[in-house]
């Protein structure tokens, strides 16, 4: 083929040293699979059908760019420069691109294998180009083993440093963003081995250089997005972190599950959280079958107030919690909405943003015939002080007479003393308990404490329908074995907050 | 002028101006009162009579707890044809309050101890508040928990970070801790101590206290000396003891009474070898107790009035007064005065009193600065996190309380009063000092106190107003407590009763509740009514 390139004198390039190239570009390239291979796998579960349609997909991608370099005539050595370029920037981003876009929209799909097929076009584009470039430097059969060669060992390098070194040291955004760097590298470093080819260099290079602080920008951001800390704290990806003005929430995903963590306490994970939202809901309903307004505190998630809405007596439900951001993620967050079936958003919930503590001592309004109490652990004293008789109290004075409270209260095995404190503090205030607890392997063995002004029985029926509760279940929730049963405790008063203190010892055996 | 020239010139001058005008803090605030102006003008003396006097059967000068607790006590007692005067705007004397769009926060006194089920006047008070809720089998008061000072109470900021409590254990060696328990041995001694008539020797209020030889030679030596001579050297016990009494006696160790030293731990004892007894504060601190002492005094208060003298009429008392709100003169004849302010106050205003009793010179006032901090949001806390009191080891300062701790808001906005005795030898010396302050010298003393714990504060006030209290407490000096010249103040001078704290020689609550109601009782019992005591 006849190509005005070539009509000129033919300049020597350094043949050797662009081979090498080829190693590095084979290395991104596969990197760059592994990266959305893995990612899919972790987000969406099922390794086996994300990988599979993973490489199909960019093989055949592949495929695609190799035939389309046919189209591309002149200019050959500046379009391969301005190749790795692109590859950089896609193959570089993919990872953050498929995190934000879990994060925040349905479509994660589609954008992953349209970020996969992107990358392979490009990929597929780099060999057939560089072999152009170099077929009348190198003898046709050298040049195809040499080429071909480097590829395949290329992709071995990257196959083994990936699991062993990268993926546990950086993650899956930061290495992503690490080889894009590497691949923009190789553009720059193709401007000087190619410059015999391109003519005026010093715009491309500039473009490299802008790609690359691009990159590196990203990779420095990386930390605001994941804390590398965070990393070794939480066993799968974190799929969205936030610092909002009272917390950090961070959701991960893997395995299959995905979690919600504040400030690095796991509030739930979707494997067993129906357990918990069961045992939390549905055993003080059982008490109070026809409760018409019901107040929450705490449980910004909505599943409590999916759980609720399932009892057909509700007409209004008060969620009181702190957080506007966990309020707003549990809107809008596909993963968390979908979990807690947009439960928000019904007409009957009602979304306070306010320390439930402040509020009720602040507020007033009509009587609630049951209140669901689910904060955090009693971990910092802005948290005991939700565990104090002084709480209690007021909230004794928004309900019903016969309303019916339950309480989410620590791991009666793992902290012991601070179950049954949190107990002998509603009784002090003027409560009368039955204390219960289940199994949520996610947790442990977790406690709960159901509560009312006057005696009640303890309850045998609940809701038919559910995953967990049946009515024998519900029932053996109420029995102690010897190793959790009831000790003697203080009562946790606003003066002394010895829960905190109390929780704060127990947990430490754990950890 | 070539134009370079002149662009310099505009730069330099702009560059000039705006650093003339930037100012040293980003933030605003004001000096509040008290009202030098009009208290220091009272000290003239010579006004000219009304035109009328109003027949009045009791007059009370002074608006302070001292003067409000008079009311509370006259009222209780049937006298209602009262009035109290307050020379400034608002009443509480040193338990006045402010409050903004953020909380309300107190100006100065903001707790008060538990009292034990003998202190009856306090308690009644608790009760018409709705914070004694009744008393348990054991016959001990129940306090609502919502007045009890919500844990975390103190910390302390030393070696570069906060630690929990108010004595330092971070550091300290085997002799700090011997000498820590031998001085808390001898106030456990002292708790447990009781006189032949089975009064104790510490006791709020004073007046339930012994007055047996053996107690009143503490007030023989100070502070420091008693300390001296049991060999309590240890530099943390020694700083936690001198926090103690600039804490309450805006006075250091060596110019405090022994007697006033024991008195401050041994009163609030609720026995031998228990815990102090826990701490009762609301947000605006014990302007919660003021605000309801002034609810029962209704329209009987009258701010903004000062009375100008006091003498003797034919069957009672002429009072002149000036009316600072409107502008004119004002004049009673009353049966009884209860004055209720301070004696470097009723020397001025009282004929002939200053003569008569010359032992008014031994009371030395402690001058106060105290600050208020409006914040946007809340302080980084990486160590031990906000108590109600926090206190910093390495300063002058006695650190600051939070007014939104009590109010349970532990997010957004708050509010911190700061508080630094002026602590030196001699209170005059201090007290020209603290009026020569103003507004700028204030706010820098307040951050450059605070910003060695908290270096993000500036950017996060909003405003900083300072209250410049001259004579914010009566120090009770070596030999003070129970110098009888000094106790007979308390004496009536004609139809003239006295209630003040400083009369106790302690600036607190309840002694200022305790000679409210003693001359209360003394009034209405002259008038002629009988009625069983509060006390």
């Amino acid at each position: 083929m006849a190509n005005s390139d070539l009509s000129i004198p033919q300049p020597r390039l350094k043949a050797p040293l662009l081979f090498l190239s080829v190693l590095l570009i084979a290395s991104c390239g596969l990197i760059y699979e592994l990266v959305a291979g893995t990612l899919s796998s972790y987000l969406l579960g099922d390794s086996v059908t994300q990988f599979s349609t993973v490489i199909g997909v960019y093989l055949s991608a592949m495929g695609l760019g190799s035939y389309l370099s046919k189209f591309l005539q002149r200019g050959l050595a500046r379009r391969f420069v301005d190749l790795e370029l692109a590859v950089a920037l896609v193959g570089g981003f993919s990872a953050p691109i498929l995190f934000q876009a879990f994060a925040h929209t349905h479509a994660f799909r589609v954008v992953l294998y349209f970020v996969v097929a992107a990358v392979g076009t490009l990929v597929g584009l780099e060999i057939p180009i560089l072999m152009r470039i170099l077929k009348d430097q190198v003898r046709f059969k050298d040049l195809i083993a040499g080429v071909l060669t480097l590829d395949y060992i290329g992709g071995l390098f990257a196959s083994i440093l990936f699991p062993l070194l990268f993926m546990p040291k950086l993650g899956l955004v930061r290495t992503s963003l690490l080889f894009g760097l590497l691949n923009a590298a190789v553009g720059l470093w193709s401007t000087h081995l190619l410059v015999s080819l391109l003519g005026p260099t010093r715009m491309i290079r500039l473009r490299c250089l802008a790609v690359m602080a691009l990159l590196a920008v990203g990779l420095a951001f990386a930390g605001k997005f994941t804390l590398a800390m965070e990393e070794e704290i939480f066993a799968d990806e974190i799929v969205y972190a936030k610092d909002s003005a009272y917390q950090r929430i961070v959701l991960t995903r893997g395995r299959g599950s995905f979690q919600l963590f504040l400030n690095g306490n796991l509030q739930f994970s979707l494997a067993d959280e129906y357990r918990y939202h069961e045992a939390l809901v549905h055993p003080a309903f059982a008490a109070m079958p026809d409760a018409k307004r019901v107040l929450i505190c705490g449980g910004g998630d909505g599943l409590a107030v999916r759980e609720v809405l399932k009892h057909a007596s509700v007409q209004e439900v008060v969620l009181v919690d702190l957080d506007p951001a966990m309020t707003d993620l549990a809107r809008r967050q596909p993963m968390v909405r979908e979990l807690n079936g947009a439960a928000l958003d019904d007409p009957r919930v009602k979304v306070v943003n306010a320390d439930a503590m402040v509020w009720l001592q602040d507020t007033a309004g009509a009587p609630f015939d049951l209140a669901l109490v689910d904060f955090p652990d009693p971990n910092t004293y802005a948290l005991g002080k939700l565990y104090t008789s002084r709480f209690y109290r007021l909230l004794r004075s928004r309900l019903t007479e016969d309303a019916m409270i339950a309480v989410q209260s620590t791991s009666p095995l793992m902290a012991r003393q601070s179950f049954w404190c949190i107990a002998a503090t509603m009784e002090a205030a003027g409560l009368k308990v039955h204390p219960y607890h289940l199994a949520v392997p996610s947790f442990g063995v977790w406690g709960f404490v159901l509560a009312s002004k006057r005696d009640f029985p303890v309850p045998t029926h609940v809701l038919p329908g559910l995953r967990h509760l049946s009515d024998e279940a519900t029932a053996a929730m109420f029995a102690f074995p010897k190793d959790m049963d009831r000790v003697p405790t203080e009562v946790n008063r606003l003066d002394n907050q010895l829960l905190v203190h109390l929780y704060a010892r127990e947990w430490r055996r754990w950890s | 002028m070539k134009r370079r020239d002149f662009l310099a010139a505009t730069t330099t001058s702009t560059l000039a101006l705006a650093c003339r005008r930037k100012p040293e803090f980003p933030f605003s605030g004001e000096l509040i009162g008290p009202d030098l102006a009009l208290g220091h003008w009272l000290r003239g003396g010579a006004f000219a009579d009304p035109d009328h006097f109003e027949p009045i059967s009791t007059l009370i000068v002074g608006g302070g707890v001292a003067g409000l607790s008079a009311a509370w006590r006259l009222t209780g007692g049937g006298l209602d044809d009262f009035q109290v005067l307050e020379l400034e705007r608002e009443p509480g004397g040193t338990s006045r309050s402010g409050r903004n769009h953020v909380s309300a926060f107190p100006w100065a006194a903001h707790y008060l101890p538990a009292p034990d089920r003998g202190n009856h006047a306090v308690l009644r008070l608790l009760k018409e508040c709705g914070v004694l809720e009744g008393f348990d089998a054991k016959g001990a008061p129940i306090f609502a928990e919502e007045a009890t000072v919500r844990a975390p109470e103190e910390r302390i900021f030393a070696y570069g970070q906060w630690w929990e409590g108010l004595y330092l254990r971070a550091g300290d060696c085997a002799e700090d801790e011997r000498q820590y328990h031998a001085f808390f041995r001898e106030v456990d001694r002292w708790a447990a101590f009781r006189d032949g008539q089975g009064r104790p020797a510490f006791s709020i209020p004073r007046s339930r206290c012994s007055d047996t030889p053996e107690a009143r030679a503490l007030d023989g030596l100070s502070f420091a000396a008693w300390l001296d001579a049991r060999g309590l050297t240890s530099p943390r016990l020694r700083w936690l003891l001198d926090y103690a009494c600039r804490d309450d006696y805006g006075s250091h160790l060596e110019s405090t009474s022994a007697w006033a030293g024991l008195f401050y731990f041994a009163a609030r004892k609720q026995g031998p070898g228990e815990d102090s007894r826990p701490l009762l504060t609301w947000p605006q601190g014990n302007g919660f107790l003021v605000d309801h002492l002034r609810r029962t005094c209704g329209d009987r208060l009258r701010c903004g009035v000062a009375a100008t003298s006091i003498r003797p009429d034919r069957d009672g008392l002429l009072v002149t007064g000036w009316d600072a709100v409107n502008q004119r003169r004002l004049g009673w004849r009353a049966r009884r005065v209860i004055f209720a302010g301070p004696q470097h106050v009723a020397k001025h205003v009282i004929e002939g009193l200053e003569v008569a009793r010359p032992a008014m010179a031994r009371i030395h006032n402690a001058a106060w600065l105290v600050a208020s901090l409006t914040l946007r949001a809340r302080l980084r806390e990486p160590t031990f996190p906000l108590a109600w009191d926090n206190v910093l080891r390495d300063s002058e300062a006695l650190g600051y309380v939070v007014a939104t701790h009590q109010s349970l808001q532990d997010y957004g906005p708050t509010v911190l009063t700061w508080y630094r005795p002026f602590a030196g030898p001699d209170c005059a010396v201090e007290r020209a000092r603290l009026r020569a302050m103003d507004w700028p010298a204030c706010a820098r003393m307040v951050m450059a106190d605070l910003r060695p714990a908290h270096p993000d504060l500036e950017g996060l006030v909003a405003r900083l107003d300072v209250m410049r209290w001259g004579h914010a407490m009566v120090r009770p000096e070596p030999g003070l407590m129970w110098d009888p010249d000094f106790l007979a103040l308390s004496r009536p001078f004609g139809a003239v009763h006295f209630a003040h704290t400083e009369l106790s020689g302690l600036a607190l609550f309840e002694e200022a509740q305790d000679h409210g109601l003693r001359a209360a009782e003394e009034v209405l019992a002259a008038l002629g009514r009988r009625d069983g005591s509060w006390r």
